[in-house]
């Protein structure tokens, strides 16, 4: 079997070559219309499959680099290869609108905005007079490059698929990269990529840029490519196409663009000749198809096409290069007995119901403190409260003498505070090694060009290979290969640790991380604890489980309905009398 | 524009707009029901307007075609998933029989009385009883074994059940488009005002339906059954709510709204078989303006977008479609800047 690194460099001589071959102009022209489509699916791979968010409006982006490539070679006779960035950066500014607009409310407001925008602009071109109302802009003369005339179809051929091909090489290189990572993160939540320190609506507003500019692309070609433009390609219905070509072909995957743009162009032109036949009269009877098999894909083969040929490609695995990489930057560390976390009478109140009740606490540099309680005492969300998940109604947290309270959790993050979360939260489909890199993002520094560009992989040697340290101090480092949502609860709970530890925290906190787990796996987890104050390590410990805060912690804050009930030593708080009733209640 | 421009303008962006406020009610109302963000709704009204128009013309609408074969392939998704759980053939049988009996019995009272030229009061009551069913037959194809599902995942096939619908609609009722008769020719004048009957119907229609609403809501044990599976699915299943039938029930009143409408606008301007795709998408944008949640907001948004369109057709009549679509830039704006906070999703 070919390696998989060689897969695509041979994919892609083989379409570059393949206008050589003695194929009828038909297909030439087919290849062309699908390295078109896949451009603009490939951008909705990245939005919807990748980031869960969609837009029906990409349609209206491919007019907008369409239309500005026509208008101004055209009417003001610029160079292709100007309106090129002229086409991308409008389309850029339009995202970036909608984005800032749309992005911070919940993930349906963007689809509903683009259907809106989509429309808006169709119906502008077909009004404006000076972009020819309905009939467009003829007469777009063809590109040329070095001498040579792009206009004929093998001409254009290669330009189309260098950029097709050369998006779905940046797409790929940028999933496998600090901001992929980061993109990928916010697809199921945004809770966990801020408490990592990512800016979950940044990542939002780049994917759609992205998805933007590919469309633009794809609308520069076309119009050099069919020399004309009229409104009719650019509308609300082909937008929606552009979301059925990524979803049959398989929209969490890169390839999947373009087995969809290629079923979809293909077995459209059938149903056009066919169907009308058929039925006796002219029409589009194809969106019937169309919408009953988005539909069935989307019950009964969510993955899309590519599941199909997926499986028979070579599994990816990651080449441990890093041995000899660089440390990253750590962060200097509070001397033992320094106050680190200062919690004074916060209080949170849902409506009438008063959450967390002044409560105070410190915790110092090198301790171990478990906050316990019965159910519905208020313990997580005291925790939610110190990492910034939610906002105070009254008082204040000190971290290293630094006010926290009111700021968001990514900020609070990048000064050292790590967490896990009670339920575990994670990324099912990515390995247990890029789980806890995802940790080191605030370590690390490369941006969306540069992981395209593959400029990052210095950086990523030494993220990975302080990622790989973190799992092998938690005894892990066997399964770093694995993918994450295969492992038991236990492990998985250990790995969401070591992606808290490679953030390089000053303090540790631990949302019931013995939940659920097994005696085993609770010794093991006791290890990995005791190991880390050995180390230095500050923890706070949210647990229910009596036996294993006691034999762990230095001192335990009790809570019971909201209010702090007692504050001491494992001993003293064992001993109290008013734990006692807390947990078993009192005696009448 | 004078005053009596503006009384024009304004009388009729708010009777275009009482159309929206129905429309815009069932959006909110499927949304916060099942999820599902609905932009069929359309459909419907162009489904509700050529069925009455067909029947005008003694002829019968496509739709009775169109409703059979959806309650024939509900019919066959019930035997699929019966055989495949094992059920008894009695249970089968039953099954079937709920499925089949209204449609079929409603498509042959109207084959049989197509002919007839019965009065028009009589052939709107047919289309509402024609449509209606469609509601809950789309939610049975398309939705329901997808109830769980994602937002995002629940919306790409309400995008794709609208391609579905608009094809179809295609075949079934032709490219041609029509318009019917008013139900009232009656002309009442205030100054330079002119009411047209049809316009009083509109508004008495809107007010009566908007107000059957809020008492089914407010008072009836089932439509407090409704709002409880909009508030949580799993809370209100331990109470013995069906979701699955609260799913299908508001499709079923949203389908009747959509009917509904069909017949309010169809004498105002001529309907083809895709019209109600941007009549839909009106209504759509009023209820973004109550961020898929409030009904007196959806209605509020739904006179600002009739305003919106009859002003701009004076203004810029080229552009009304683009200042219609154009306004939810702003209100999301505004909506971001209100609550800003995400959701979990």
């Amino acid at each position: 079997m070919i390696p998989r690194k060689f897969g695509f460099p041979l994919f892609a001589a083989a379409m570059l070559a393949l206008p050589l071959l003695p194929l009828p102009d038909f297909w030439i022209t087919q290849l062309n219309y699908i390295g078109l489509y896949a451009l603009v699916s490939l951008g909705l791979v990245l939005l919807t499959g990748v980031a869960g968010l969609t837009s029906f409006g990409q349609a209206a982006f491919v007019g907008v680099g369409a239309y500005t490539a026509a208008f101004l070679s055209v009417k003001l006779g610029f160079s292709p290869w100007i309106t090129l960035f002229i086409g991308v950066g409008l389309s850029v500014l339009v995202a970036l609108l909608l984005g800032a607009i749309t992005l911070r409310m919940s993930g349906h407001y963007l689809p509903l905005a683009t259907i809106a925008w989509g429309l808006a602009l169709n119906y502008t071109m077909a009004n404006m007079e000076w972009l020819g109302k309905y009939d467009g802009i003829l007469g777009v003369p063809p590109i040329s490059f070095a001498g040579f005339n792009l206009g004929s179809g093998r001409g254009i051929y290669v330009l189309i698929w260098l950029f097709a091909l050369g998006g779905a090489l940046a797409v790929t290189h940028l999933l496998d990269s600090r901001p992929g990572r980061a993109i990928r993160s916010i697809k199921d939540g945004t809770t966990m990529a801020e408490a990592m320190g990512i800016s979950t609506f940044r990542y939002k507003v780049i994917a759609f840029v992205l998805a933007a500019m590919l469309a633009a692309v794809s609308g520069w070609l076309f119009a050099h490519f069919q020399r004309t433009v009229n409104p009719s390609p650019f509308g609300i219905h082909r937008g929606i196409e552009y979301l059925f070509i990524a979803v049959l072909g398989g929209v969490g995957h890169v390839w999947g663009a373009f087995i969809g743009a290629a079923v979809v162009k293909i077995v459209e032109d059938q149903l056009q000749t066919l169907l009308p036949a058929l039925i006796g009269t002219s029409g589009n009877f194809e969106i019937i198809v169309f919408g009953l098999v988005l539909i069935a894909v989307l019950k009964y083969a969510p993955e899309g096409l590519w599941t199909f040929i997926g499986r028979w490609m070579p599994a990816h695995r990651r080449e441990r290069d890093w041995a000899n990489a660089a440390p990253l930057p750590a962060r200097d560390k509070p001397a033992t007995g320094e106050l680190l976390l200062e919690v004074d009478a916060v209080r949170k109140e849902f409506g009438g119901l008063v959450a967390v009740n002044d409560v105070s606490f410190n915790i110092r540099a090198g301790d171990i403190v478990g906050l316990i309680g019965p159910n519905g005492a208020g313990k997580s969300t005291t925790f939610n409260l110190i990492t910034g998940v939610l906002s105070l109604t009254r008082g204040q947290v000190k971290f290293r003498g630094q006010s926290v309270g009111g700021q968001a959790s990514r900020d609070i993050a990048r000064l050292g505070v790590s967490r896990t979360f009670q339920h575990v939260k994670m990324i099912p489909e990515m390995t247990v090694l890029e789980n806890v890199a995802l940790g080191g993002y605030l370590r690390t520094s490369s941006g969306t060009v540069k992981a395209m560009l593959r400029l990052d992989r210095d950086e990523e040697r030494r993220l990975f290979a302080e990622a790989e340290r973190q799992l092998e101090r938690i005894g892990m480092a066997g399964q770093m290969h694995e993918l994450a949502g295969n492992l038991a609860l236990g492990p998985q709970r250990l790995m969401e640790i070591a992606r808290a530890l490679c953030t390089d925290p000053a303090l540790l906190l631990l949302d019931e991380p013995a939940a659920g787990l097994r005696h085993k796996e609770k010794q093991a987890l006791g290890d990995v604890l005791r190991q880390l104050k050995r180390e230095g390590m500050s923890i706070l410990l949210v647990e229910h489980d009596m036996d294993f805060v006691m034999g762990l912690t230095d001192r335990i804050v009790v809570m019971e309905f909201g209010t702090r009930l007692i504050e001491g030593t494992p001993e003293e708080v064992q001993a109290s009398p008013v734990v006692r009733a807390a947990y078993l209640g009192t005696e009448h | 524009m004078d005053f009596s421009i503006a009384s024009i303008l304004a009388l009729d962006g708010v009777t275009n707009g009482a159309v929206y406020a129905l429309l815009a009610l069932a959006t909110v109302l499927v949304f916060a029901v099942t999820r599902v963000i609905f932009i069929p709704q359309g459909e419907f009204v162009a489904f509700g307007a050529l069925t009455l128009a067909m029947l005008q013309l003694g002829k019968v609408p496509g739709t009775v075609w169109f409703l059979i074969v959806l309650a024939v392939g509900a019919a066959l998704s019930d035997l699929v998933s019966g055989l495949r759980h094992g059920q008894s053939m009695a249970r089968i049988g039953r099954n079937l029989a709920s499925t089949l009996v209204y449609p079929l019995a409603i498509s042959g009272l109207v084959i049989w009385a197509a002919p007839q030229n019965f009065p028009l009061l009589v052939q709107a009551l047919l289309t509402l009883a024609l449509v209606t069913p469609f509601g809950g037959l789309i939610y049975r194809l398309a939705f329901e074994s997808l109830a769980d599902a994602s937002v995002l995942v629940l919306l790409i096939v309400s995008v794709g059940t609208h391609f579905a619908l608009t094809g179809l609609g295609l075949f079934f009722f032709g490219a041609e488009g029509y318009r019917n008769p008013s139900f009232w020719d009656a002309r009442f004048s205030f100054g330079p005002l002119a009411l047209s009957g049809q316009t009083v119907i509109i508004f008495l229609a809107s007010i009566a339906l908007i107000v059957a609403l809020w008492l089914f809501f407010e008072r009836s044990l089932y439509g407090k059954a409704l709002r409880a599976t909009a508030i949580n699915r799993l809370g209100a299943r331990l109470m013995g709510i069906s979701t699955d039938g609260a799913g299908r029930a508001t499709f079923t009143v949203a389908a009747f709204i959509g009917a509904l409408s069909g017949l309010l606008i169809g004498p105002t301007t001529t309907i083809f078989y895709d019209s109600g795709f941007l009549i839909g998408l009106k209504g759509f944008v009023a209820a973004v303006f109550a961020g898929l949640s409030s009904y007196p907001q959806a209605m509020a948004g739904a006179l600002a977008v009739g305003l919106l369109e009859s002003f701009g057709s004076f203004w810029a009549s080229a552009f009304k479609e683009v200042i219609v679509f154009g306004s939810i830039v702003p209100v999301l704006l505004w909506r971001s800047l209100r609550d800003p906070h995400t959701e979990e999703h």
